[in-house]
């Protein structure tokens, strides 16, 4: 009883939010429904057992994902109004392909029936005697430690990607030149005046 | 109704996925609202993997879902990094403006 009403409501609020996120007027709320549906995902994920990616969502979509959308919105100076003015002649066509999308998956969901055999095929049974995370971890770093480095790699290459396309180099801003500094000489660096007594060096 | 089938966390999915789909062409112009649409179709894609992980009772699915929330992350970073840029060049993110390179 406990679980149904936890998943309906879980549910609701992921759709309606989701609907939000995508005809809200305002991007700064778009991103915070975008928050809410994330959190009703990662309560979803808690009652389907897979505590690990609730909280991988909460921690890397809330936390970092959001967040970025939330900082690119308040930051760039967007004149929001006239981008919503133009697009509404879009919204039959997607309406329309929205539908047609609906119709299809419901198509397959009524149709679908599952292959001779396919329950047997497992790739990694889930363990009975430990929990979650614990069985999670030892199947990545096990027999996925390929992929999850890849991912580590992918990961790189997009954090790479986004500072080579975002760096300015600004004129007219001191920088440090560490070779420029290594390199210097006694003879630029130190001038040896003589001062006559009495005149100064004015 | 009251017991939770695999049936119910596809038809979710679905409507997830279905509504990011309409927010693509909803908010054509507005690149933010477009990424977040991309967000809430992977995000979609990661419930049936999961709903379907917990029923058959395969933990591979889990990864599977771990690494799709990997290369939205990646996907999210580079995206924006790339809004970023054209605002600079721009001076908006109307992306039907985004004709430059047209030879």
């Amino acid at each position: 009883m406990l679980p149904a009403a936890a998943f309906y409501i879980l549910a609701a609020c992921a759709v309606i939010s989701a609907f939000m996120v995508v005809t809200a007027r305002n991007p700064v709320r778009a991103v915070l429904f975008l928050i809410v549906t994330f959190f009703s995902a990662a309560g979803l994920f808690v009652l389907l057992g897979a505590e690990f990616l609730a909280m991988i969502l909460v921690i890397v979509y809330v936390g970092a994902g959001a967040v970025l959308f939330l900082f690119v919105v308040m930051m760039l100076d967007i004149d929001f109004a006239t981008l919503k003015a133009g697009s509404t002649g879009y919204l039959p066509l997607g309406g329309l392909i929205a539908i047609v999308l609906a119709a299809q998956l419901a198509l397959v969901g009524f149709a679908w029936v599952s292959a001779d055999g396919a329950a047997m095929q497992f790739q990694a049974p889930t363990p009975d005697d430990t929990h979650n995370i614990a069985a999670l971890g030892a199947l990545i770093y096990d027999r996925y430690v390929l992929f999850f480095q890849l991912a580590g790699l992918i990961l790189l290459v997009a954090m790479m990607g986004a500072i080579v396309l975002t760096l300015r180099h600004r004129d007219g801003v001191k920088r440090q030149d560490m070779h420029r500094q290594v390199n210097r000489t006694r003879a630029e660096g130190v001038d040896v005046i003589e001062v006559k007594r009495g005149e100064g060096i004015g | 109704m009251l017991e939770i089938t695999l049936g119910h966390y596809l038809t979710l999915a679905a409507m997830i996925f279905t509504i990011g789909v309409f927010g693509i062409f909803a908010n054509r112009k507005n690149v933010i609202i477009l990424l977040m649409s991309i967000e809430l179709i992977l995000l979609s894609v990661n419930i049936n993997l999961v709903a379907f992980s917990s029923h058959m009772g395969d933990l591979a699915g889990q990864v599977f879902a771990m690494f799709i929330l990997t290369v939205a992350a990646a996907e999210a970073a580079v995206g924006l990094a790339i809004l970023v840029v054209f605002f600079r060049n721009h001076g908006d993110i109307a992306v039907d403006g985004a004709s430059m390179m047209k030879g």
